[in-house]
């Protein structure tokens, strides 16, 4: 008696939990769950994680109501609405992998669009492959992402940072085509220190004349730099490179101005764009700005871009500003991969391994021009990039810049298969500018 | 020589920043030995209040001169609420409790001081660089130095003065060297040590907040500004002797000057000098320079 009332309630135990399993993707498939990790606090969240979460948030709405232009003008992703599940950045990298692993096997979400640095993306892409999670990385800039590993569910579909320094210094020996030194100033981590060597690599071939003068490191968040200001002056260097962002970079500005740097040396800044909206006339005249690809001030009209900016504008009372682009970019991108597996599937639900094989070297329009997952095995985009020159616009009240110049993804970055350094110490074969 | 000027005046102006964001964090703990791991926040708020009363100040035409005294009231006003707030509200229920258990409370009260300005004053960022850059500056060969940097030198260099004459020449201060010294027997001889408590910890507060203050047009007020401040004015303090003034200053000027020696001539050791020199001066005094020898009672 007793052991057939075990086997019943086994036997039904097993039906249960098979009902229970069997009914829980079909839930599953009304939504797609996307989380979005970017810096909701902390330095990073005002320049940067703030404006791409504003910018999920609209472009997720445009999304699910089909209201962005064509093509991507159909409703959701896959046809399914998008829902965010949206998490802070802010914190230690361990921290941080907790947290993903809390975002897939807790929350259940379908697809990770996220991080903003590099020492996330880094710790975050093993985990992803451990967890088979699709995985778009938005703005983090390493290129060793792809470079040091073979990786099927990661994708970033904006360029990597080497396209930063690169166009920097073809933007120098454009303007300065007799600089006899040059000075850097970056931050003491792996974004500063990376964004140096891949200038002065660059810098190698295209002013070989100029002499590196003074290098500088000081710690992430100084934010007083009077030493390095004084060291900077003293060395009497043609351009000082910076790759300071956030809070560090409008300390820098503020104090290099005031003692009258900025005014006698020219800056390029790689991370430009970030800050002239908010600084305005506070950013000085003469600096030479990028900001990781064509957007806001450097973007041109498109349907897309017509339709990001004053939506932004209207929304949020604020110009979007690159990293807000990065975001609209690696949603556009998972909608193209996921919408282009659908229909390849036959219009039914895909399987990650048929959405995987969409992203794979696909090309599609941004609103910041053409993106190509040419790199990494198609994992890693290509795009173009501006660089320009601060001018304060008095009349209308906000930042502009002139002699802005544009390069093509193949004048900026490797060819597929050629890792980043080994292209800048071979002096950049190949590149098409 | 124009580097070695460039290291006594970075030096200095840097040590003048760290010595007024270090003095009120070492008075609090002279006097109440409290380890104020809020500190930060003071500094934090401060330079929010500082740079929305300049954003206001400056939307007219107004005189510059105007916003220093703004900056100075602004951080008065926001150092005595704060101050009091934080010292009745929370810490006088703790007083005489483990030292380190008022560390964790005043840590607790950072992490939601953070919220607080998040709350108040958004995630976006603050500027208000006009009193910097309208002091204007002067040269020096390639060396370009700024009339406000010299003026913070003097605020601190005032503040130093100040407070060496106020605890060596007044009565006040005679008391709060009692009160240091022994708190229990001062209180017997008829001292009210709770209120020189919260007279020391408002003043504490204020010294951080004056601290941001003038710092805020020289930087982006940004969320965590306070992280980096405590971590440099802890520094300082461990080299001076927790609780000493003139180990803050002194603490400061070896610290500024190291830094500043260090990004001239050997900027690959900057990010390591500050703590290497802490690290050398506990090796020999292991409670920093200025620590007087403490009689244990029985």
């Amino acid at each position: 008696m007793v052991r057939n009332l075990l086997a019943a309630t086994t036997v039904a135990g097993v039906a249960l939990g098979t009902t229970l399993a069997t009914t829980a993707p079909a839930l599953a498939q009304d939504k797609y769950k996307i989380g979005i990790i970017t810096f909701l606090t902390g330095p990073g969240a005002p320049p940067f994680g703030i404006p791409a979460r504003n910018s999920a948030e609209m472009v997720a709405e445009a999304i699910n109501k089909g209201a962005l232009p064509a093509p991507y003008n159909t409703k959701g992703i896959g046809g399914r609405e998008i829902e965010l599940v949206i998490v802070d950045e802010n914190g230690p990298t361990a921290e941080k992998v907790t947290d993903y692993r809390n975002l897939v096997q807790r929350d259940k979400v379908d697809f990770v669009v996220g991080y903003i640095s590099s020492g996330n993306c880094l710790a975050v892409a093993p985990v992803a492959e451990e967890l088979k999670k699709i995985t778009l990385f938005f703005d983090c800039g390493t290129p060793r992402t792809f470079e040091d590993a073979d990786l099927k569910y990661v994708f970033r579909v904006t360029p990597h940072a080497l396209m930063d320094n690169v166009a920097a210094a073809r933007y120098v020996a454009d303007k300065f085509p007799k600089l006899e030194s040059f000075a850097g100033l970056n931050q003491n981590y792996a974004w500063g220190q990376d964004s140096w060597r891949d200038f002065v690599g660059a810098m190698k071939t295209l002013s070989p004349a100029a002499k590196v003068t003074k290098e500088l490191f000081p710690k992430l968040m100084a934010g007083e730099f009077g030493s390095e200001i004084s060291a900077l002056s003293i060395s009497g260097a043609g351009v000082v490179h910076s790759s300071h962002w956030g809070g560090d970079l409008e300390s820098l500005i503020f104090q290099a101005s005031a003692r009258g740097l900025t005014a006698k040396t020219p800056f390029v800044i790689t991370t430009g764009e970030s800050a002239i909206y908010r600084l305005k006339e506070k950013m000085p005249d003469g600096m030479m700005i990028g900001g990781r690809g064509a957007h806001g001030i450097f973007s041109q009209a498109n349907p897309l871009n017509n339709w990001f900016q004053p939506a932004f504008r209207t929304r949020f009372k604020d110009e979007p500003n690159y990293p807000s682009y990065h975001m609209f970019q690696s949603l556009l991108g998972l909608k193209t991969g996921v919408d282009k597996a659908m229909a390849a599937a036959g219009g039914k639900a895909p399987t990650d391994d048929q959405v995987i094989a969409a992203m794979e070297g696909m090309e599609f329009d941004t609103a910041s021009g053409k993106i190509r997952m040419a790199l990494g095995k198609g994992h890693q985009g290509i795009g173009e990039i501006a660089y320009g020159t601060t001018k304060f616009d008095k009349e209308k009240g906000q930042a502009s810049v002139v002699d802005m110049k544009r390069y093509g993804a193949e004048c900026v970055n490797p060819p597929p298969g050629v890792k980043s350094l080994d292209w800048l110490e071979k002096g950049m074969p190949g590149a098409k500018c | 020589m124009l580097i070695t000027l460039a290291i006594l005046l970075d030096g200095i102006v840097f040590a003048s920043y760290l010595f007024l964001v270090s003095i009120g964090l070492t008075l609090i703990f002279g006097v109440m030995k409290i380890l104020n791991a809020a500190h930060g926040s003071f500094y934090a708020f401060g330079a929010y209040c500082s740079a929305s009363a300049l954003g206001l100040y400056f939307t007219a035409d107004r005189p510059v001169f105007g916003a220093y005294v703004l900056m100075l009231l602004s951080a008065i006003a926001i150092g005595v609420v704060v101050g009091l707030i934080l010292e009745r509200g929370l810490l006088r229920p703790f007083q005489g409790r483990d030292e380190v258990l008022i560390v964790l409370v005043t840590y607790a009260v950072s992490l939601m001081f953070e919220d607080i300005i998040t709350l108040i004053w958004g995630t976006g960022s603050l500027s208000a660089y006009q009193p910097f850059v309208q002091a204007g500056n002067f040269s020096i060969g390639l060396l370009t130095v700024s009339y406000y940097d010299l003026g913070l030198v003097a605020l601190a260099f005032s503040i130093a003065l100040v407070g060496w004459w106020i605890l060596r020449r007044t009565r006040w201060g005679h008391i709060l060297t009692a009160v240091i010294h022994d708190r229990e027997m001062a209180s017997s001889f008829g001292v009210n040590v709770t209120k020189v408590f919260t007279w020391t910890f408002v003043l504490g507060s204020i010294l951080g907040a004056l601290g941001g203050a003038v710092m805020a047009p020289k930087i982006s007020v940004t969320l965590g500004i306070g992280v980096e401040v405590i971590v440099l004015a802890f520094a300082v303090v461990a080299i001076g002797g927790l609780g000493s003034v003139e180990g803050a200053l002194i603490g400061a000027l070896i610290v500024g000057l190291a830094r500043a020696a260090s990004v001239q001539l050997f900027p690959e050791v900057e990010l390591f000098v500050i703590y290497g020199v802490m690290a050398l001066v506990l090796a020999f005094r292991p409670y920093g320079l200025f620590t007087r020898a403490q009689a244990r009672k029985i």
